[in-house]
């Protein structure tokens, strides 16, 4: 119980300090909205393509594309966050703490999960303004939010580790930009099918597409069990993956003092 | 049983760097034990590795009662720790930064509110209590940071450069504050270099350079060892031959330096009246005249054959310094 109350106020910083700090919070709301509007106005006639999913608008397929790169951003801030927290030596206040060493990434990460579920719930609310129809109603949309939220999580847990590898925020920042080539190379803001080669065969792979598509299921189809498994899947895999660089991160840090 | 208890302590980052060599001390329960040194020579080191922050590569150390390798929770329980720079969020409330740290410490929430209104009178900082840290000055940063170290009721308190950087009257509210927690029975364990802060708090001062203990003792002992005061003369009109003949009435003489002519003095700033009154009567003008006690930074240099970095700034040393003119 002692650590869940330490998790949860780890958490409740982190969160306080995104919201305070608007270099963190900007990118994860300001930069996806922007891509959203500028994609959806301005390739708004993809849909027409032979081989496009069928949905209402590009907006409703965007709408997936866009809660997973913000997702993304959310673990980047985080490892940020977490990175100048070791820089300004805030971490040694809490190492020196009475508390397990995992409370401090786990508190960390809280907060990213809170602040996906947060950029979710902006989207469907930004997504019902401009006419997004859930197709699967409330719980999809809670379906979505529970996605994104656990997408977040394990993005974060790739920040935390890169956060505690290399403990410089300039490090973390400087992925910033490789979340847009992840992301492009995925189906987020484009159906594999339309995509050329090589992007179309590493979309294919590509975790991120099987997450994307979990979350866009509720939106344009029926529910489907297979394609959530996999959206779950591909969480786990990048969660799993991020954990143990995390873990393997902390230690050596640990070790080194 | 000691507070802090070090046998051999090492900390080696590579083959060829040795940040501690091999320090073996004891701090007694309820005292005051200063870590003085200059930059680089293993102070914080020394206290990370007491706190648990850092593996030692050698020898051992017990907090507490507990050893820091066995046991660091345990050693973590009972100590507070305020490291160099206060390491504080400025995007935190100082209310926010100590109820943060009551929970650390598994103390309920509602008790952990209680503790962070005490404290935050405790140091001074009520009215601020709700502003964020990034808008405090250095010197409620290092109260805040004290306060935060002190929500759990450490048994042992440690303070890396408590003060470093601060103006003086800061600086000297953070050393009423030491004392009063002292009073109150907690031990602290402090590192500065600070010739004037360890002599003013410490009741026992380690002296530190390259990673080993130099010297160890109270202030008043560890200057007694490396000699007596001195009275330092400067003649207002050239050299009087007969100068000498007085002033070793007096005290032994010592060699002149600078035109300064030197004598010990046991009594120290109790010899100024006599000797005055004995040059006037052998009517010889003095430009100035100083006693010098012996300082810390006088132990540093007897030990280490350097001076403390710092030393000669801001008034540090000589702080034992009494100045007269006669003539």
């Amino acid at each position: 119980m002692r650590t869940l109350a330490v998790v949860v106020e780890l958490g409740r910083r982190s969160v306080r300090q995104t919201f305070r700090r608007p270099q963190l919070i900007a990118p994860l709301l300001i930069i996806p909205t922007l891509l959203l509007a500028v994609q959806s106005a301005g390739a708004g006639r993809a849909v027409d393509l032979p081989g496009f999913p069928p949905v209402e608008s590009f907006f409703d397929f965007l709408l997936a594309g866009a809660m997973i790169q913000s997702a993304l951003l959310a673990g980047n801030s985080g490892g940020i966050a977490l990175a100048i927290d070791i820089e300004m030596g805030f971490t040694d206040r809490l190492l020196a703490a009475p508390i397990p060493r995992f409370a401090i990434v786990a508190g960390r990460l809280a907060g990213t999960a809170a602040m996906g579920m947060v950029t979710a719930i902006w989207f469907l609310a930004l997504g019902l303004i401009f006419g997004v129809t859930i197709e699967e109603g409330v719980l999809g949309a809670l379906l979505m939010i529970l996605l994104v939220t656990l997408s977040a999580l394990a993005f974060g847990t790739l920040g935390a580790a890169l956060a505690l590898r290399s403990g410089s925020a300039s490090v973390v920042q400087g992925t910033f930009p490789l979340v847009f080539v992840i992301l492009f190379l995925s189906t987020a803001f484009f159906p594999d099918d339309l995509l050329l080669e090589p992007a179309q065969t590493i979309a294919q792979v590509n975790p991120l597409s099987f997450i994307v598509t979990a979350v866009r299921d509720p939106v344009i189809s029926v529910f489907s069990g297979p394609e959530l498994l996999e959206g779950l899947a591909g969480i786990v895999l990048v969660g799993g993956v991020g954990l143990t660089l995390c873990s393997m991160a902390l230690r050596r840090r640990l070790r080194m003092g | 049983m000691p507070a802090i208890e070090v046998n051999n302590l090492q900390r080696a980052f590579s083959a060829d760097v040795l940040a501690v060599a091999g320090i073996d001390l004891c701090v007694d329960e309820g005292e005051i034990y200063a870590f003085l040194g200059p930059n680089g020579a293993g102070k914080t080191t020394t206290v990370r590795m007491l706190t648990t922050l850092l593996r030692p590569t050698g020898g051992s150390a017990t907090v507490a009662g507990h050893d820091v390798v066995e046991d660091p929770a345990a050693v973590r329980t009972a100590i507070g720790v305020a490291l160099q720079e206060a390491a504080l969020d400025p995007l935190m409330t100082g209310r926010e930064l100590i109820q943060m740290q009551a929970t650390l410490h598994g103390i309920p929430r509602a008790e952990g509110r209680r503790r962070a209104d005490d404290l935050l009178r405790r140091v001074g900082l009520t009215q601020a209590g709700d502003r964020r840290v990034g808008t405090y000055s250095g010197g409620m940063k290092r109260r805040l940071d004290l306060a935060s170290s002190l929500v759990h009721e450490p048994r042992v308190l440690f303070l890396d450069e408590p003060t470093t950087g601060l103006d003086p009257v800061s600086r000297k509210a953070i050393w009423e504050e030491v004392q009063a927690l002292n009073r109150e029975g907690t031990t602290v364990f402090l590192t500065t270099q600070y010739l004037e802060e360890a002599d003013q708090l410490a009741d026992r001062v380690g002296i530190i350079s390259a990673g080993r203990l130099v010297a160890e003792g109270t202030p008043g002992a560890l200057k007694a060892e490396v000699g007596k005061p001195r009275m330092e003369l400067v003649l207002a009109a050239g050299e009087r031959t007969d100068c000498m003949d007085v002033l070793s009435r007096f005290g032994d003489p010592l060699p002149p330096k600078d035109g300064k002519l030197m004598i010990e003095v046991a009594e120290g700033s109790a010899a100024i009246a006599p000797v005055v009154r004995a040059l006037d009567e052998a009517g010889i003008l003095v430009e100035s005249l100083d006693v010098v006690e012996p300082t810390l930074d006088d132990v540093f240099v007897a030990k280490t054959g350097q001076h403390l970095e710092g030393a000669d700034a801001a008034g540090e040393p000589g702080t034992g310094e009494t100045e007269a003119v006669a003539g």
